[in-house]
């Protein structure tokens, strides 16, 4: 186990490596001149000249990213440029409020797209089955700062339930923190629970053809003990594929709905940086979203064995 | 002789396109994309006003005889607006996917065919890329390119390439040792000749369905940059973009959030419907 975590991770350095390359290429080898860039409208040629010394820009690039690269390793992740704060706390400090609305987004995405599935499979052809599996692909299609709007529309501003957005620490009001979660968490999570439906019904659909489901059925066991106990456990693996390669939709669309909501998390952090040209804070946090969906995928793979006993890693 | 005859019989020949539209989804699907492209297309004809043009003595009007969805914050007709947006969101989604294909079928039938360290950076290149939330990346890309039509669809583009870059390579390295490959091979012709006669049209079926999906996506991605604010940039109509403007006056004027919404809504929801379509169409086996 331990020897296949670290394997995997091993595995990836070379992808890590090339990912770092490409973050520190987003600044430095694109057109335009990183600190014109940072200067924006106040660019002279002397602040240009100056910014590009203290930024180290005069060096050969790979002495540059070599310096880079190794602050990394220290855990260092640059300064911001606006108030020279370390990029590092400052995202450590973001990153629970993103992970509380990720979760549950996730948490609703299952709730609502594994059902769904399983339903549309086993009734398959019905009317049940077209219904979920439109609605699945208009989750799927809807704009999640749409469906934001909308539920802000609807649930805010016309019925008045939900305070239209901000954010409350868990531990201030945990109420008030659940609340404010509730609209975030279903626009972000509609999109995955679509895509789960869909998963969930193709692989139930493919496992209940099996024969073992069919000895099951004819050795006269319970409906709901085949479909829950023989069928869903092993159609759970490809879906489980399926939401390990969204996570990284799921920060995606954390920016957005963040950004609609006025959620003081990881994705507002990607716009602000943007907003501000704080290149530092955005070279980070882009290399921190491919780090997460990188360890995510190691932890997916650890999820196989404890849904499937016949997988084993050693 | 035999074949001809019986395929004949069938109303529309080819199996392929008489699956899809067969297929009931796609088929409103294709009536939706239609209607879009046309309003794009005709846009100029079709538009009751310039979506452009400012009227102050008609703000935020909502839908009525005179203004069949209302007008904005600054008078202007949202149905003209979003005729015209429509223009954006289409070329959008097109230029970009296209930009996709071109360089990740460059990519991937390079690495599929020759194979060896070749193979090995390009597809640890596509990993690496891979690795980044889509949107994040896009996010970025257009922040260090800066905001306008012309780097948001480089953006998405590049976001999108390594994608098609993988599905080639695949698809190429399951063709390549097939027979018909061997026998070009065999006869000596050229590689460029190979790879574009010989491998890409054995490969389109795939191709095709992802180039249908990313569009989906693409155009979401173009209305998310809009939205905020780093991609089309004002006055141009972009449905992005008109959203964003519509937030701050939700409480009195919704329609100017729900029509360009449900514009991109119905947009991206075509083009998935026509992907899966086309995959059912592609794979019967895969149609239950």
């Amino acid at each position: 186990m331990t020897l296949f975590v670290l394997r995997r991770l091993i595995g990836g350095l070379p992808t890590l490596v090339l990912v770092t390359l490409l973050v520190f290429a987003l600044t430095r080898v694109l057109p335009g001149d990183p600190a014109l860039l940072l200067l924006g409208e106040e660019a002279t040629p002397e602040l240009v000249a100056k910014l590009r010394d203290e930024l180290g820009l005069n060096r050969p690039l790979y002495v540059q990213y070599a310096s880079w690269a190794a602050s990394l390793l220290h855990g260092d992740f640059g300064r911001s440029l606006r108030d020279h704060a370390p990029v590092g706390p400052i995202l450590w400090q973001k990153l629970p409020t993103t992970l509380e609305l990720s979760f549950f987004a996730l948490l609703i995405a299952l709730l609502l797209g594994i059902p769904a599935g399983v339903v549309a499979a086993l009734r398959r052809g019905s009317a049940a089955d077209a219904g979920v599996t439109v609605v699945a692909l208009s989750g799927i299609s809807v704009p999640n700062f749409f469906l934001g709007i909308l539920l802000v529309y609807l649930f805010s501003i016309r019925l008045g339930w939900i305070p239209p957005s901000g954010y409350v620490e868990p531990w201030v009001d945990l109420r008030k923190n659940l609340l404010l979660m509730l609209l975030p968490a279903f626009t972000l999570g509609t999109a995955l629970a679509g895509a789960i439906a869909r998963f969930t019904r193709n692989s139930m659909l493919e496992v209940l053809s099996q024969d073992y489901v069919r000895t099951a059925r004819a050795k006269g066991l319970a409906g709901p003990v085949v479909v829950y106990k023989h069928a869903l456990r092993n159609a759970a693996i490809p879906v489980v594929t399926v939401i390990g390669l969204q996570l990284g939709g799921l920060l995606g669309g954390a920016v957005i709905t963040e950004q609609v909501f006025s959620i003081p998390g990881f994705g507002r952090l990607v716009v602000d940086s943007v907003f501000n040209r704080d290149f530092p804070v955005l070279q980070a946090v882009v290399l921190f979203s491919a780090l997460a969906v990188f360890l995510v995928n190691v932890l997916v793979d650890l999820l196989y064995a404890a849904i499937d006993p016949r997988i084993r890693y050693g | 002789m035999v074949e001809a005859r019986t395929r004949s019989k069938a109303p529309v020949r080819n199996p392929v396109l008489r699956r899809l539209f067969s297929n009931r989804l796609a088929l409103v699907g294709g009536v939706i994309l239609a209607l879009l492209a046309l309003g794009a297309v005709f846009a100029p004809w079709l538009s009751p006003y310039s979506p452009t043009q400012t009227n102050f003595t008609a703000l935020q009007q909502p839908p009525s005889s005179q203004h069949l969805l209302g007008t904005d914050e600054l008078g202007r007709d949202i149905l003209s607006r979003i005729l015209y947006g429509a223009r954006v969101s289409l070329v959008a989604g097109l230029v970009s996917v296209s930009l996709a294909l071109v360089l990740g079928g460059i990519i991937g039938l390079v690495a599929g065919f020759y194979g060896g360290w070749l193979d090995n950076l390009l597809m640890r290149l596509t990993d690496a890329m891979l690795a980044f939330p889509f949107l994040v990346l896009a996010i970025a890309l257009a922040a260090v390119l800066g905001p306008s039509l012309q780097n948001t669809l480089l953006a998405i583009g590049i976001v999108t390439t390594p994608v098609f870059a993988r599905l080639v390579r695949g698809q190429t390295l399951a063709e390549r040792p097939r027979e018909y490959v061997q026998a070009a091979l065999a006869l000596g012709v050229g590689d460029g000749r190979m790879l574009l006669r010989h491998l890409l049209p054995n490969i389109l079926g795939p191709l095709i369905v992802q180039v249908s999906l990313s569009t989906a996506a693409a155009v979401l991605a173009e209305a998310t940059l809009s939205f905020l604010g780093l991609g089309i940039q004002p006055p141009t109509p972009s449905w992005g973009s008109m959203l964003n403007a519509a937030r701050g006056y939700l409480a009195y004027a919704p329609w100017m959030a729900i029509f360009p919404g449900l514009a991109i809504f119905l947009a991206v929801l075509a083009f998935n419907l026509i992907g899966d379509g086309l995959r059912d169409a592609l794979d019967p086996r895969l149609k239950r």
